[in-house]
């Protein structure tokens, strides 16, 4: 918990600024907010622009007629899911992608619950390839073991798989939240195919309400599939390799959708840093369309990276030394983000993924 | 809507009508899931799909119970990737035999609420906003002309059909031009366990057999054009001729 004290929530009024403390960092609340009351810092990486305060449900009159709004449709899996080794020692597994033929990729966790912070958990049991484990008591076969890092198969039908992993898993989760979050909790208006080992979480403010508002407004909205993985493992060398390759899937409605929106001098506005890496990791070689169908994204996007297809996004809020901040990078200066930060913390605005959002904009549009 | 190749849900699929919609879907080319609560019977069923060169899967659950729907959805979408159709056919009539409403339990009426209504409410909010977001999609929910006739007795059966029918119709009417089409079905008297349970001196020659309603029902899927979105359509009166 980071909570700055003496920062109120101030919802669902009006936020009260307060005096800015020039010297020290900005401290960002970590509590979650409901998904109607999200605020949105909006930042104009155009010109030296101040960031501004909005609420979320005024996206659409952020964006123009003529613009893409891209969303990931992944699901959030149950994918923490309880197991045992042949000799009985138990173990948390972590599904870090998507669930097919009977195959689990992963991590191990020692016993315990999310309530230990991960770097803390204890150490898992050592497997190694070929070892009979079982997961949720359906027996596997450790087909690749590196560390505390697995892929595992499952011996039973896809039917019975995904019933167990329905009954025995849940979301995965972290310290800063002890109560167990419910599936449909971690879920988007539109999830559909369950890839995500955790919550595409940029989309959760987005209601029905907001997407039909901004195809109103002329504004395009399309889904792709990414599989967003882990954002720890509690293993530091294994952290500092995150993201790790990710799955996607672009459909022909949606890369038609990018191209119509790049011909007619629209902007492909991306909902979360998962669309942002599917969308540049597809884009063709002309730079100015997608290519369809599924591919393995395995860019890291940070300052260096010239986005090709997205103009900007749509992000939780990140903190300076995140990795996600370096991302957040690619697509405005670090001091004007900085700055975003700072207005986030003056108005007591939470960085929880369940938290408050930013958009990332050229030319939003002022309200 | 062309079946083929498509990845739809059928809930209440264990017998009856719901087990000749997924049938028929089935061998129309669908990746079909199967919801039941009796998970034996619905594994019958499955394998009977299967051996007639039918995808189908298992998916058992009790769409009464709020924590079991998202893991319905997640473990059909699993299985057969993204839904574009969802068939909501399970129901119950309540405690049979069927009592005058001032004779119900008001916890009946929630119960039957809670399957008829309140249960595909909560699956449709999962599956129409995936369905919307790509443009396509087609959401039938099993009517009956208890929704709109006043019969004694069928009080707390009727009052769940007619909510029914009107969250297909506003769900229609909000989702309008997003490519979801909502329709309602009044598949008429079948000869079914359901309906022996509601009128056991029935005269069973009399009844449509589940299969003949499936496949009007199917065809309303497969020809989208001639039923405006939000209609509540009466099966026994829609014309077969493609």
């Amino acid at each position: 918990m980071t909570a700055a004290i003496g920062y109120p929530p101030a919802r669902p009024g009006p936020l009260e600024p307060r005096p800015a403390r020039p010297h020290r960092e900005p401290v960002l609340r970590s509590d979650e907010v409901p998904r109607d009351k999200v605020w949105l810092v909006v930042v104009d990486p155009t010109g030296d622009r101040a960031p501004r305060l909005a609420r979320f449900a005024a996206l659409p009159r952020l964006v123009r007629a003529g613009d893409l709004v891209v969303v990931n449709d992944a699901a959030t899996l149950p994918g923490s899911l309880p197991g045992v080794t042949a000799d009985g020692r138990g173990f948390e597994l972590r599904l870090s992608g998507p669930v097919e033929a009977g195959r689990l990729d992963g991590v191990l966790l020692g016993p315990g619950d999310h309530r230990t912070r991960t770097e803390h958990r204890t150490a898992p049991p050592v497997i190694a390839r070929g070892d009979r484990i079982a997961v949720a008591g359906l027996p596997a076969t450790v087909l690749a073991a590196a560390g505390r890092r697995v892929e595992l198969a499952v011996h039973c039908d896809g039917d019975a798989l995904w019933q167990t992993l329905y009954a025995a898993g849940a979301p995965v989760q972290y310290a800063h939240r002890s109560e167990r979050l419910a599936l449909w909790s971690v879920q988007t208006g539109y999830a559909a195919r369950p890839w995500a080992a955790e919550m595409p979480s940029a989309g959760r403010p987005l209601t029905w309400d907001i997407v039909l508002e901004l195809r109103r407004a002329g504004v395009a909205v399309a889904a792709l599939t990414h599989a967003a993985g882990l954002s720890s493992t509690g293993d530091d060398a294994l952290d500092r390799a995150l993201p790790w390759p990710e799955r996607y899937e672009i459909p022909r409605r949606t890369a038609e959708a990018v191209g119509a929106a790049r011909a007619r001098g629209g902007r492909v506005i991306a909902v979360g840093t998962t669309v942002v890496r599917a969308l540049e990791a597809a884009a063709d070689d002309d730079g100015g369309g997608v290519r369809i169908g599924s591919g393995v994204a395995t860019l890291r996007l940070d300052a260096a990276h010239r986005p090709r297809v997205v103009s900007g996004l749509v992000s939780g809020l990140h903190v300076p030394g995140e990795s996600h901040f370096d991302l957040l990078s690619a697509f405005a200066p670090g001091d004007q983000l900085r700055r975003a930060v700072g207005l986030a913390a003056q108005h007591g605005l939470s960085a929880h993924e369940l938290g408050d959002a930013c958009l990332i904009l050229p030319d939003a549009t002022t309200t | 809507m062309n079946i083929q190749g498509q990845g739809a849900l059928v809930t209440g699929a264990s017998r009856g009508l719901g087990r000749a919609l997924a049938e028929q879907l089935a061998a129309r080319g669908a990746r079909v899931g199967l919801v039941a609560r009796d998970a034996g019977a619905l594994g019958d069923v499955v394998a009977a799909i299967r051996g007639r060169g039918g995808d189908a899967h298992a998916i058992a659950g009790d769409i009464s119970d709020k924590a079991a729907i998202h893991r319905i959805a997640g473990q059909a979408q699993g299985l057969i990737g993204e839904i574009a159709i969802a068939i909501h056919n399970a129901s119950t009539l309540g405690p049979t035999p069927l009592r005058l409403l001032l004779d119900t339990e008001c916890e009946d009426l929630a119960a039957v609420l809670e399957t008829n209504l309140v249960g595909p409410f909560r699956l449709t909010k999962i599956l129409a906003g995936a369905m919307a977001i790509r443009g396509a999609g087609v959401i039938v929910h099993v009517s009956s002309d208890a929704a709109i006739e006043a019969y004694p007795r069928w009080g707390a059966y009727g009052a769940s059909k007619a909510g029914q029918d009107q969250l297909s119709r506003i769900l229609a009417a909000e989702l309008d031009g997003t490519g979801v089409r909502v329709l309602a079905v009044d598949p008429g008297e079948m000869d079914t366990v359901m309906h022996a349970a509601a009128i056991p001196d029935a005269d069973r020659a009399a009844l449509q057999p589940p299969a003949q309603v499936a496949a009007r029902i199917v065809q309303m899927i497969e020809s989208g054009a001639r039923a405006p979105n939000g209609a509540r359509l009466v099966a026994a009166r829609w014309d077969l001729t493609p």
